[in-house]
């Protein structure tokens, strides 16, 4: 079973995410900000992260700087979950290796797309009509 | 919904479209009409029949317009693209070394997702393509789909369905909460409005011809008949891409399957048989039916 390291201040938006990734046969560890996810990325590596970007403590953008240079780091897919809908930002998180971007609000398909996209979830076989 | 209206639209979206609805697509109709009847001021999906039965020729073609519109996202499926990317176009770069020049047809080009990925692809082509003229041409039953795919402009939504975040930065501009992909993008696009059903010979001949899930939507018999005047649009040599759950094989064989590569199909040179001959030979009908 893959892993999946899902990094929200919010306590709702990181429940929401767990609910959709449990059903898409993800194992799921929480954390509230970059800091305790670095933590957790220590432990053990995960096969992903979706990863907010405004958190206290440390932010999505400067864990991923962090995540990327621990040994193992450059191993997880990386999606950004994030509010900051901007070009802008967007092209700073992929700079810093992103590899995908969810514009918040989401839902269960953005989720589906955007994991399959960077390979972490196989294609349907076919779609529906 | 009563059993008469059920009836009544499936009959009148047969005749205005070829739409071909099954008894089970209630769920189908109640998803598409209830919006509708919201923007028509009326209470339900009774009372929208019951304008369409007094005539209002307005209201019919909302309908039919709400009806025949597909869900649509870019890249969908993925594979086709990867056809396009991997095996239509390497073997069209070799077969049109000569005149340098592809068309190609998006017979049910909707909101633009499917030319406009299309597009793209041939963009991230690159130097290969250096020099060469490729056309492409979207056509739609709707106005209103072909409008906005004009438009190029699309929702934060629609963007996250199917498009990579890499591409969206290359070949959009953000504007407020709507993104828009680029003039250069759009340039490549022709936009036509089309029934199917019609003659479409005065579009030419084309070398690629993406029609994915649109024939779904017919009876076989029109099916037959809209394979046979597809084939004679396409270059002997050209490409046909279906949707995933559609094929031609009982149907018609004026295309054969591309060896290997689901939902690809070539021209194999056969003549068109009319609806009847196809429908006096059990065999065939009967594997159709399947």
């Amino acid at each position: 079973m893959k892993t999946c390291l899902v990094v929200d201040d919010s306590s709702i938006v990181r429940k929401i995410a767990r609910r959709i990734l449990e059903e898409m046969d993800f194992q799921i560890t929480e954390a509230e900000d970059g800091e305790q996810a670095l933590e957790a990325c220590k432990d053990a590596m995960p096969d992903a992260v979706l990863l907010d970007w405004n958190m206290p403590v440390m932010d999505g953008y400067e864990f991923l700087g962090n995540l990327r240079r621990l040994p193992g780091g450059d191993v997880p897919k990386v999606v950004f979950c994030t509010t900051e809908n901007g070009m802008d930002h967007i092209s700073r998180a992929l700079h810093a290796g992103a590899n995908e971007y969810i514009m918040k609000p989401f839902d269960k398909d953005i989720v589906a797309a955007k994991f399959q996209e960077v390979g972490l979830v196989a294609l349907p076989e076919q779609s529906s009509i | 919904m009563n059993p008469p209206d059920y009836e009544y639209l499936r009959k009148l979206l047969k005749d205005h479209s070829g739409l071909d609805l099954s008894a089970d697509k209630q769920y189908l109709i109640e998803s598409r009409l209830l919006p509708l009847s919201r923007k028509c001021g009326v209470s339900g999906i009774g009372e929208l029949v019951q304008k369409m039965r007094g005539g209002s020729s307005l209201i019919i073609a909302q309908v039919v317009e709400a009806m025949t519109t597909n869900e649509t996202f870019f890249f969908r499926d993925r594979v086709p693209f990867e056809h396009f990317r991997d095996t239509i176009m390497p073997e069209m770069l070799k077969a049109r070394a000569g005149r340098k020049s592809i068309r190609i047809w998006c017979a049910a080009g909707s909101t633009g997702q499917e030319p406009y990925s299309l597009a793209m692809s041939l963009k991230e082509m690159g130097a290969a393509l250096a020099g060469w003229r490729v056309e492409i041409i979207a056509t739609d039953l709707s106005t209103e789909v072909l409008e906005k795919s004009k438009s190029g402009i699309y929702s934060q939504f629609e963007v996250q369905r199917g498009l990579p975040i890499q591409l969206l930065v290359k070949y959009f501009k953000q504007n407020g909460e709507l993104w828009q992909i680029n003039p250069e993008l759009r340039a490549m696009v022709q936009h036509r409005q089309l029934n199917l059903l019609h003659d479409f010979s005065q579009l030419g001949v084309f070398d690629i011809l993406f029609c994915r899930n649109v024939l779904i939507y017919f009876d076989q018999d029109t099916k037959i008949s809209i394979f046979g005047r597809l084939a004679k649009a396409m270059e002997g040599d050209g490409f046909l891409v279906l949707g995933a759950a559609e094929t031609v094989v009982g149907l018609t064989d004026v295309f054969k399957p591309f060896p290997d590569r689901r939902g690809l199909y070539r021209p194999s040179g056969a003549r068109a048989a009319s609806p009847q001959a196809a429908t006096s030979m059990p065999k065939i009908a009967a594997m159709a039916g399947r």
